[in-house]
């Protein structure tokens, strides 16, 4: 009697828990895809956007977590269309650092500096 | 006791029976194909909205990324194009798959189609909906890999969401409406978690970066 009743305890708590997958975030999104999302829609003034993907790289650090895949890219072209092309190679060299998946197209950017720009 | 063994019988065969599916998805392309890089194209947008393909296209990059995937920088990828005289996403999808290949170097990439964004105003209520479908295809053999479609609402009751996928749409939804005041991008926030994020029977299968331990 008390093992069935301790096994339909375990049955049910197994069976409220199964099905359910826990989800912890990979990477840190701060507000990245608002900022995309903000550059879509205006396209100049890149100093606000770099000023806010700064930030998310600071808050990812803070909390110990990477940023999110093309992050560094997007700050390297928002850097491109500033006028500072030092700091967006160093963006799209993060980017290969962090993600080598993207090797060969940060590649191609830095080779045609006017490709990106 | 025997209302208990009765109880144990029936929970047994919900537990045998509730996490079972109906016919498995046919994933065999896409596990032949192993794709651990994914280039998005800008979407294809045939609605009436021209902000549309923006609004969806800034917010693809998480579910896939949560998935496991590398994700190109949509935008960077979008000006990249541009630069070589390639404005619209009809022309974008005119490029072969060699030749994106040989561009980019992804594994994939992802054609969106949007079918339905805005509101819609009926006699005693509004509507806010936002319908999309995508295909994968392997870049490195030109077949296509996978398919789906989804779709999301305002007027959605609350009690169709499920479990981690369920928690993920409220947490962007949350995100998203704190800082962006547009209704229809908050909504494509949730179609986009539904099209793209990897887990169910039909959807992507995880990629090489998600966490271990999900199918």
């Amino acid at each position: 009697m008390r093992v069935i009743k301790y096994t339909a305890a375990v049955a049910t708590a197994l069976l409220l828990t199964a099905c359910a997958q826990k989800k912890e975030n990979i990477y840190y999104w701060g507000d990245y895809q608002n900022s995309l999302y903000s550059f879509y829609q205006n396209g100049s003034a890149p100093e606000k956007e770099i000023a806010t993907l700064n930030k998310v790289i600071e808050e990812a650090k803070a909390k110990n977590k990477p940023v999110a895949p093309g992050l560094h890219a997007q700050l390297g072209l928002l850097y491109v269309n500033a006028g500072q092309p030092d700091l967006a190679f160093q963006q799209f060299t993060a980017e290969k650092t962090a993600f080598p998946e993207s090797a060969s197209y940060m590649d191609f950017l830095m080779r045609n500096k006017q490709g990106a720009k | 006791m025997k209302k208990l063994f009765a109880f144990t019988a029936l929970l047994a065969v919900i537990t045998l029976t509730g996490c079972a599916k109906k016919t498995p998805h046919d994933y065999s392309a896409f596990r032949a194909s192993k794709p651990a890089s994914i280039l998005v194209l800008p979407a294809e947008n045939h609605t009436t909205d021209i902000a549309a393909a923006h609004s969806l296209t800034s917010l693809v990059t998480q579910p896939l990324a949560e998935s496991g995937y590398y994700v190109f920088p949509v935008a960077v990828v979008e000006e990249t194009f541009k630069q070589n005289g390639l404005n619209n996403a009809t022309d974008i999808r005119s490029v072969s798959t060699t030749k994106l290949h040989d561009i980019f170097n992804a594994d994939a990439a992802l054609y969106i189609d949007i079918n339905t964004y805005g509101t819609k105003y009926l006699i005693v209520d509004s509507e806010t909906r936002v319908t999309a479908s995508a295909k994968l295809v392997d870049l490195r053999s030109g077949k296509q890999i996978w398919s789906g479609s989804a779709t999301a609402s305002d007027n959605e009751s609350s009690n169709n969401n499920q479990s981690a996928l369920g928690m993920l749409i409220a947490a962007a939804v949350h995100q998203i409406a704190s800082n962006v005041s547009d209704k229809a991008h908050d909504v494509a926030a949730i179609t986009s978690a539904r099209l793209l994020t990897a887990g169910d029977d039909g959807a992507l299968l995880p990629g090489p970066r998600a966490k271990a331990g999900k199918i």
